[in-house]
């Protein structure tokens, strides 16, 4: 039975297959032989996922290889370069040709670690000038290496230091970069197929590169990360830096981390609210502290801001504040239009409430049926772990 | 004919729309419950230059046309009244006497004040029995030696208790009428005998600042009667009113246009009967009718702002948009509570403050019945 | 200190919505705006003058001159458009160079500021690429900047702070809006935008610009398709348990790097 998965065509979020399995985008599921799932495939929604011949050795093309920035912070390896590792090992694949990582560091901090995610080589690049990001230093070192290597296609996590990176690289050396990427595919030419959000999110574009390599930057969080596999053997190459004798235009005085700025409603990433459901004041409290947990702003509904729980600064609807953070958090909030009206543009809605019917679930991306006085202590419970 | 605002009045309209949506809109409803003078407001109003806006250029101001000025007057009042009138009765009551009718020594003493903001106007013709009958001023100006003494009160008058600089219509002789009134510029931080009366508790337009005016042998040196000639007073009271009728016409606008958006964005999210209210041809009907009248009265007023512009008689002009645009303010506020329901009754939502507000526009700067006779007037051909 | 402000005329994507049934933006209507990041970049150049010049330059359609004129009013001496039909259709490539070209006309400047991202594009890669064909040292998600002598010293954001670099002038920053609370222009401004101040267009051969640099045939990204991502509907409805839910959703919030946690 194939695997399956929603082609982009298809304008939810989820799909119903039939015999109580639904599938989301950018997941794969095995396909039962259902009506739903053979109307979804005749309409384009659901596409089936072609099995890649697994490349013997000797198939495998040397050269025109697929790279992976390998981003590293103090001397840690940046959580999105095994995210896309996995998605780097499914491209090389589909090409037939290698999949390498590059690391430039001041001494080696992961290379094996690579390699087990997935990696075939390692391009490592030593020296204690290369310990903290410079824009001079790594644009020179990658663009010489792109330039004797040639590979085919290169990929860095859209972090702070990747956007300041990529953009340099490709400029200096004349070809395409694409930003953000949310999808990444090899089409039927055997190019690099970007998938992209433009005007804020409203709309996804599709981008071609006409030279080489093709660049991209690509989402932290989107691509699901790779397998580690300890026993996966790989190639480290050295390469020796040419900046021994240059200073790098820029100099870095200090480094502070710092908790991100309390911030107004309006303006928050992600606002966790509480409604009538907490049952009273100090239930309230959870709210509280699961929003301290994970850097959150704390929203409520008009009742619980009537009933004193909280400041009316909190509150969100029609007659308080309206706001579009990444992600919004209902907790025991039923979802009348009063209150949907301040939040419904957010972008990633979670709802728990434990009435199945509640409005709230019509706009939710992710749903929990559950008593919120007992669900939020289990959130923090798992984020305290 | 040309209904386009030019490059630049599409400029100022953009920047002082997005300054009162953000600096003024979101202060408006606590301003109107607590009764909190907009002195923040009028601060940033006077950073951007906007309290010089009718004064020449050579005093500090910004001169600006009538049609953008006009623009102006519109957005605030779409944000809030308290600042639309504390703005509009310095702008245009105050500086209009002194700009058409001053001395150059006057304008140069007391413009380049005002119109950097660092003085707030305020215009004093009101009394307990002068109303629409202006003309029967009991405040009286008796010249003594090388200044006036004035004596009376004055009541209703926006920043009475906050102007640093207010117009006062007098009378230096009652028995010549309406050629016996003479306008004086008095600073009241400088002046023996001005004193403050009642702050009033008003209806609407909580936040700004109506008080009594008390003058008791307070003494103004001669210099400060506007024009230097008694017995022009009645004129230039009624040039101001004429140019300031234009202003209260759009703030009928604003008003209308605040309740109306508030009304488009309900009837989208609203649902009764499984549907929204937007699907009901009664609620599309009300829509047509207030977005046609808000806009009728919009085109009459900047109408007489253009036709003020061009140079032209624009008595006529000034008094319609005036009586259409409060009009419009009264019927429309009316109207949006009611397709708010019960939600439109409470305090919670900004409908029964715009209702509230709007009635000022039908009674101050002269009377709808007033515009009546002016329109009239014209018409017939009679003085008024 | 002479400052080049570069930047864009954008729709205001905050309120853009989606044709129900086409599925695509709608564009008509749309109010046009000041990129938010690059108004930032003007009121830093504003606050950070002295007694030099800031030109203020944008690569756009004629409308581009609105955006112009509304720099000028908040307190730019000079304004450039380039407005050319050889520009259209460039990539973020393109798009550098043919500013480079630009600047290079312009002449001498210590500092360029931009803003770091449109929100139209939302790639952020023209400031650095600007950079690049300028050869110019760079310093981008600026939120705080000193002058100090020929140097500049900013407050670079990162992840999960900051960090404080200096580079000698001329240099090119990108800045957030986060850096300031750009000021609105005052009456007075615009008159002088609309009576004193003088807009300069210049075309492709004004700047000498390399025409196989520039333009959509030039670029080497294009775009193939445009359409609307999946709409907001009835989504996944978690199972299990309350504690294998709550597990479920925070390992699922991870994925998505909303909650930062490694």
């Amino acid at each position: 039975m194939a695997k399956l998965k929603l082609s982009l065509n298809y304008p939810g979020r989820t799909l119903d297959l039939g015999l109580g399995i639904s599938i989301s985008q950018g997941e794969e599921v095995e396909a039962p032989d259902t009506i739903e799932v053979n109307n979804a495939l005749a309409q384009g929604f659901l596409e089936e996922i072609k099995e890649e011949k697994k490349a013997k050795k000797g198939e495998i093309k040397e050269g025109n290889e697929v790279w992976i920035f390998a981003e590293q912070r103090n001397g840690k390896i940046a959580r999105v370069v095994f995210e896309l590792l996995s998605k780097g090992r499914e491209l090389a694949d589909k090409l037939n040709v290698r999949l390498a990582a590059l690391l430039l560091c001041q001494k080696d901090c992961g290379s094996n670690e690579l390699v087990a995610y997935g990696a075939d080589k390692v391009y490592l690049a030593e020296n204690e000038k290369l310990k903290n990001y410079k824009t001079d230093f790594y644009t020179k070192i990658i663009t010489d290496l792109i330039k004797k290597e040639k590979p085919q296609i290169v990929i860095y996590g859209a972090t702070h230091i990747g956007r300041d990176l990529a953009p340099r690289i490709a400029q200096r050396i004349a070809t395409g970069l694409t930003a953000d990427c949310t999808g990444l595919d090899i089409d039927q030419d055997g190019l690099l197929l970007q998938t992209r959000p433009a005007f804020g999110g409203n709309i996804m574009a599709q981008i071609k590169c006409k030279t080489m390599p093709q660049m991209s930057t690509a989402r932290p969080g989107v691509f699901k990360l790779a397998n580690k596999d300890e026993k996966r053997k790989g190639e480290i190459i050295n390469v020796k830096p040419d900046i021994s004798e240059k200073e790098s235009l820029t100099s870095v005085l200090d480094v502070i981390k710092a908790a991100k700025k309390r911030v107004n409603l309006e303006e928050a990433k992600i606002i966790i609210s509480g409604g009538r459901g907490l049952c009273n004041k100090d239930n309230f409290k959870m709210i509280e502290e699961l929003a301290n947990l994970v850097g959150a702003e704390v929203g409520a509904s008009r009742a619980v801001v009537d009933a004193g729980w909280v400041g009316k600064d909190h509150q969100v609807g029609q007659t308080g504040k309206t706001v579009r953070p990444k992600l919004y958090i209902a907790c025991g909030i039923s979802g009348a239009i009063q209150h949907r009206a301040g939040m419904q543009n957010s972008e990633i809605i979670i709802a728990i409430n434990k009435d199945p019917s509640a409005m709230i679930f019509s706009i939710a991306d992710y749903g929990i049926v559950a008593d919120v006085k007992h669900f939020i202590p289990a959130l923090i419970e798992e984020l305290k772990k | 004919m040309n209904f386009d605002f030019t490059k630049k009045q599409l400029a100022i309209k953009k920047m002082i729309k997005e300054f009162a949506d953000k600096e003024v809109k979101p202060y408006a409803a606590e301003a109107d419950q607590k009764e909190i003078f907009p002195a923040e407001q009028i601060k940033k109003l006077s950073k951007l230059g906007v309290m010089g806006m009718s004064v020449p250029r050579k005093y500090g101001g910004a001169e600006l046309d009538n049609v953008s000025q006009t623009i102006i007057m519109e957005e605030i009042s779409r944000a809030c009244n308290a600042t639309a009138v504390t703005m509009g009765a310095h702008a245009s009551l105050t500086c209009h006497p002194i700009v058409n009718f001053g001395t150059e020594e006057q304008k140069q003493a007391f413009l380049p004040k005002l119109a950097s903001g660092e003085y707030l106007g305020a215009f004093a013709l009101t009394e307990p029995a002068a109303g629409s009958d202006a003309v029967n001023v009991q405040t009286t100006a008796v010249r003594d030696g090388d200044g006036y003494i004035i004596n009376g009160n004055k009541i209703f008058i926006t920043n009475g208790g906050k102007a640093d600089l207010v117009c006062v219509v007098t009378t230096t002789d009652k028995a010549a009428k309406h050629k016996g009134l003479a306008i004086f510029i008095i600073e009241p931080k400088k002046t023996k005998g001005f004193g403050l009366g009642k702050k009033e508790d008003k209806l609407g337009l909580r936040g700004s600042n109506t008080q009594e005016l008390v003058f008791q042998d307070m003494r103004v040196p001669k210099e400060n009667l506007i024009g230097g000639v008694e017995g022009e007073g009645f004129k230039q009271a009624m040039s101001v009113f004429n140019s300031g009728r234009i202003g209260i016409g759009v703030q009928g606008v604003g008003i209308a246009q605040a309740a109306f958006e508030e009304c488009l964005k309900y009837v989208n999210e609203r649902e009764q009967f499984d549907r929204k209210l937007h699907k009901f041809q009664a609620l599309q009907f009300m829509l047509a009718d207030m977005a046609m009248k808000i806009d009728a009265a919009r085109l009459l007023c900047f109408r007489a702002a253009d036709v003020k512009d061009k140079g032209r008689k624009y008595v006529k002009e000034a008094a319609m948009a005036k009586l259409y645009g409060s009009d419009v303010a009264m019927e429309v506020t009316r109207q949006a509570i009611q397709i708010h329901g019960g939600y439109g009754y409470m305090k919670d939502y900004p409908l029964e403050r715009f209702y509230r507000d709007a009635k000022i526009t039908e009674i101050y700067e002269g009377t709808s019945e007033i515009q009546k006779l002016v329109i009239a007037a014209e018409l017939l051909g009679r003085g008024f | 200190m002479d400052i080049i402000v570069c930047i864009k005329q954008v729709p205001d994507t905050t309120d853009v919505k989606i044709d129900p049934k086409t599925g695509m933006l709608i564009r008509e209507g749309i109010p046009v705006i000041i990129n938010p990041d690059d108004k930032a970049a003007i009121e830093a150049a504003l606050q950070l003058k002295a007694n030099g010049k800031i030109t203020v330059l944008t690569m756009g359609p004629p409308q581009a001159e609105e955006a112009l004129r509304e720099a000028l009013a908040m307190g730019c001496d000079e304004a450039i458009l380039l407005c050319d039909a050889k520009f259209a259709g460039s990539d973020t490539w393109a798009t550098a160079n043919a500013i480079a070209a630009g600047i290079k006309k312009i002449g001498k400047y210590d500092l360029i500021l931009c803003g770091r991202q449109a929100i139209d594009g939302d790639t952020a890669q023209v400031g650095p690429q600007l950079a690049e064909a300028l050869n110019l040292p760079q310093i981008t998600y600026v939120q705080k900047i000193e002058s100090n002598g020929n140097k500049i010293k900013a407050e670079r954001e990162l992840e999960d702070g900051y960090e404080i670099v200096e580079t000698k002038m001329p240099a090119l920053l990108t800045v957030t809006k986060e850096l300031n609370e750009p000021r609105y222009p005052a009456l007075q401004g615009i008159n002088d935008a609309y009576e004193k101040k003088e807009i300069k267009c210049w075309k492709a051969a004004d700047i000498n610009a390399d025409e196989n640099k520039i333009g959509l045939k030039a670029s080497p990204t294009m775009v193939k398709k445009v359409f609307s991502p999946s709409a907001k509907g009835q989504g996944l409805i978690l199972q299990g348990s309350i504690k294998e839910m709550a597990h479920d959703l925070i390992e699922r919030l991870k994925e998505r790097e909303i909650i930062n946690k490694f």
